[in-house]
């Protein structure tokens, strides 16, 4: 039954963080992209103290031990909320401790023993951050086929060697907080990517340091870092798949790979709240000026604002539709890798494209750093760059749709 | 909750419309637009899966209730198989279904059962006006009351079956609303013109239409004396215009697509390009992403909420998306894709036609 009636429990959540979104996102929103590296602990606390009251570690879903009661919505719960925190402000809402891509990967790839131990950290007195660690100074879009991090075991330890770059959240997760990043290294280089697993390292590792804080055009509030990785050790353990290469086999790298499919979704979810957030305040400015949108009209009857305005509306709401349906998806426990470029992709295109018209239409206002506008131009675009280009996400849906293999098409 | 999947029902009548679609109206649908012409067992074919029976009470002479999502699920795959024929098909239900959503219980009883009882009649609606700027919510024909009859004036374009039409659902506004009149065939005052010559939906006969003091008694007036409510009526159209583009869209894509895979160039298949492969991907995309804008705009008109806004924003998506995918499914055949033997061309023609073609098909 087709019904697109929002679920009264993600409505609730979605209150409770616009809330959070305007009262502690908006007022310091131009602060943090100012004062780079500054850490908000203001919002990191506040935060914390929020989820340990609810009762979670995380706003990562987790798969539940109680009988559940009726469909899951864990999935489609976080893509709202991460909408909505990405209205407030998307380099702080990167800035929220608990689970990150980290935890997406633990939850995708790691046993229930890997996912009680890793994860525990996030429900301690302090906030923790987690990361991900997969693109090299060498490649990004071919990851993780060509990582060239490796790691070699070494009785009942593995032993890291390698350089990661481009690390959401990892100076957080690593000198901040005791918390962990999930570093991508291959077990056997000649296996190609079938040798590639995810290992976590965690904060205090010796052999495992942050080498360099990336200075960005946007999401200034949130820090990317390099990680250098020397005779890092850490237990057997650590490795989340299977430690043995199999020839033609390749499920310990697929299993993690579905790790994508979950993530994918959500970098759309926050971009179309970044979205949202450009589109919205035009209006309003453009409603203080007293100019109305007359949704209805024919174009030949509309002015180039409105038009424009609408056409944006339309893309935007059509993308979170298809970004619902990815999560609802997973949410199913169906595949939805097509689903999850698929909203990528279009989630990319409408955050780059909206807030590029937003500035231009409101014109000298819009380049000023008096307003918001500006700063959702820069956050915007690395919605289009991470956890796969638009082009790479491209590269996947026609795959699926064309039944080719990376062979057949690259 | 949300949910994309169709019930079993309405699985069972999309597989049923995807047969006709897939047997008959692709298999006549480039000699059909040739001719300028649609046999009329292929509409009486379609008529019988009963899709607008199935949206009409049993009090009415149909046999279930209106679902909008039903609706626009039958629109696509039809749409799917050829535009023309989809819409002259689905053509009474521009009759039915504003008599269903708002006329009187009188004029339910009286106007329905003969369209949804019988076999496929051409029950019209006359509801675009040859001008520019057309827009249904500032219509140009007028409905002036004089004693006990309207008098209406104006000109309407794009009627389908025009000529060899049982009745007319003619549109006009009445102090500022617009409203609609039942008018049967001959009625004086009403001129049939030319037959319309379009750019697309070639095989669907459309004709201009000219009111000159056209009678209507009171009682033909849809919703009585206080009249209907417009809106639901004209988001209704927009779904089911915006639906049926999803599905030539889809057909575009479903064309270009294997196409895509045999057509080599220095030795490899284009679908192996990026060029190529990206141009896809993003048709997919695009389909996938208004697809649901239909489907949420259906669902809303279904649980009665205020639809206007979204039902308009579906078909502004779906005019946008019915032109860029037929043109690029056009442009991945390169040249063979402007040649008449390969329907590419056709759904580029149709697909233009999208954001003119509300009020000729309602769900």
């Amino acid at each position: 039954m087709i019904s697109f009636e929002m679920p009264e429990s993600i409505r609730k959540t979605a209150v409770l963080m616009e809330t959070i979104a305007d009262n502690m996102m908006r007022p310091v929103a131009r602060y943090f992209d100012e004062h780079e590296h500054e850490i908000p602990w203001d919002y990191i606390n506040f935060m914390h103290e929020a989820m340990k009251q609810m009762g979670v570690g995380s706003i990562t879903p987790k798969e539940g031990k109680k009988k559940r009661k009726g469909p899951r919505l864990g999935f489609q719960r976080q893509a709202f909320m991460l909408e909505m925190l990405s209205w407030g402000d998307s380099g702080l809402f990167l800035c929220t401790p608990g689970g990150g891509l980290g935890s997406a990967t633990v939850l995708a790839a790691g046993t229930p023993e890997q996912k009680e131990r890793f994860l525990s950290c996030h429900t301690g007195d302090k906030p923790t951050f987690d990361a991900m660690a997969l693109t090299e100074p060498h490649a990004g879009s071919a990851m993780p086929a060509e990582v060239r991090t490796t790691a070699v075991r070494d009785g009942d330890e593995w032993v890291l060697n390698g350089e990661k770059i481009f690390v959401t959240a990892g100076h957080k997760a690593l000198v901040d907080s005791d918390g962990f990043v999930v570093i991508w290294a291959t077990i056997d280089p000649a296996a190609g990517r079938a040798g590639v697993r995810p290992f976590v390292v965690e904060a205090g590792t010796p052999g495992c340091t942050v080498t360099k804080l990336e200075h960005k055009l946007g999401i200034r509030a949130s820090d990317t870092v390099s990680i250098v990785l020397q005779d890092c050790r850490v237990p057997f353990e650590n490795l989340m798949g299977s430690p043995e290469v199999k020839k033609k086999k390749t499920k310990g790298f697929k299993g993690a790979m579905a790790t994508f499919d979950a993530t994918r979704p959500l970098i759309a979810a926050m971009a179309v709240g970044v979205a949202r957030a450009a589109l919205e305040s035009v209006k309003q400015m453009l409603e203080e000026h007293e100019i109305g949108i007359r949704y209805g009209l024919p174009r030949s009857r509309l002015t180039n604002i409105e038009r424009e305005i609408i056409d944006m509306e339309t893309m935007l709401r059509s993308t979170w539709l298809l970004t619902i349906k990815a999560m609802w998806l997973a949410d199913e426990r169906k595949p939805n890798t097509i689903e999850a470029s698929m909203c990528k992709v279009r989630a990319g295109d409408l955050v780059v494209k909206v807030t590029q018209r937003a500035v231009e239409i409101m014109g000298p206002l819009g380049y000023s750093r008096e307003y918001l506008l500006e700063k959702w131009f820069r956050d915007a675009k690395i919605n289009d760059l991470y956890e796969g280009t638009g082009q790479i996400n491209r590269l996947i849906v026609a795959r699926r749709i064309l039944d080719y293999s990376r062979h057949e098409l690259s | 909750m949300y949910s994309f999947e169709p019930d079993e029902e309405q699985r069972m009548l999309i597989e049923a419309v995807e047969r006709y679609a897939t047997n008959d109206l692709r298999t006549a649908a480039h000699d059909a637009d040739e001719a300028g012409e649609l046999p009329v067992e292929l509409i009486e074919k379609g008529w019988g899966l009963g899709v607008l029976q199935a949206s009409i009470p049993e009090a009415y002479g149909g046999f279930g209730d209106r679902s909008a999502v039903t609706g626009v699920l039958a629109a696509e795959a039809m749409g799917w198989g050829d535009l023309a024929s989809a819409l002259a098909v689905m053509l009474p239900a521009t009759y039915a279904m504003p008599v269903l959503l708002g006329g009187t219980e009188e004029q339910k009883t009286r106007w329905l059962p003969p369209v949804i009882e019988a076999e496929w009649k051409p029950y019209v609606a006359a509801f675009i006006e040859p001008s520019f700027d057309f827009y249904a919510g500032d219509m140009r024909t007028t409905a002036k009351k004089n004693g006990d009859v309207y008098l209406l004036n104006g000109e309407k374009a794009y009627v389908p079956f025009a000529e060899t039409a049982e009745a007319f659902l003619i549109y006009a506004v009445v102090d500022g609303q617009t409203q609609a009149f039942i008018v049967p065939a001959g009625a004086e005052g009403l001129t049939i013109g030319e037959r319309e010559k379009l750019m697309g939906i070639g095989a669907l006969p459309t004709y201009q239409v000219k009111m000159d003091d056209l009678l209507v008694p009171l009682e033909s007036k849809l919703g009585g004396e206080q009249g209907f409510d417009f809106s639901p009526v004209l988001a209704s159209t927009q779904v089911a215009i915006a639906a049926l583009a999803v599905g030539v869209s889809k057909a575009a894509l479903d064309y270009a697509l294997p196409y895509a895979k045999e057509r080599e160039v220095w030795g490899v298949p284009i679908a192996q390009k990026q060029a190529i492969a990206f141009m896809l991907a993003e048709m997919a995309t695009e389909v996938e992403a208004i697809r649901l804008l239909v489907w949420e705009a259906a669902w809303m008109l279904d649980v009665g909420k205020e639809a206007s806004k979204e039902a308009y924003m579906a078909l502004n998506g779906a005019s946008d998306m019915a032109m860029t995918v037929t043109d690029q499914a056009v442009q991945v055949l390169g040249g063979h894709g402007y040649i008449r033997e390969h329907p590419v061309e056709l759904w580029m023609r149709n697909g233009r036609g999208i954001s003119t073609f509300a009020g000729l098909a309602m769900v």
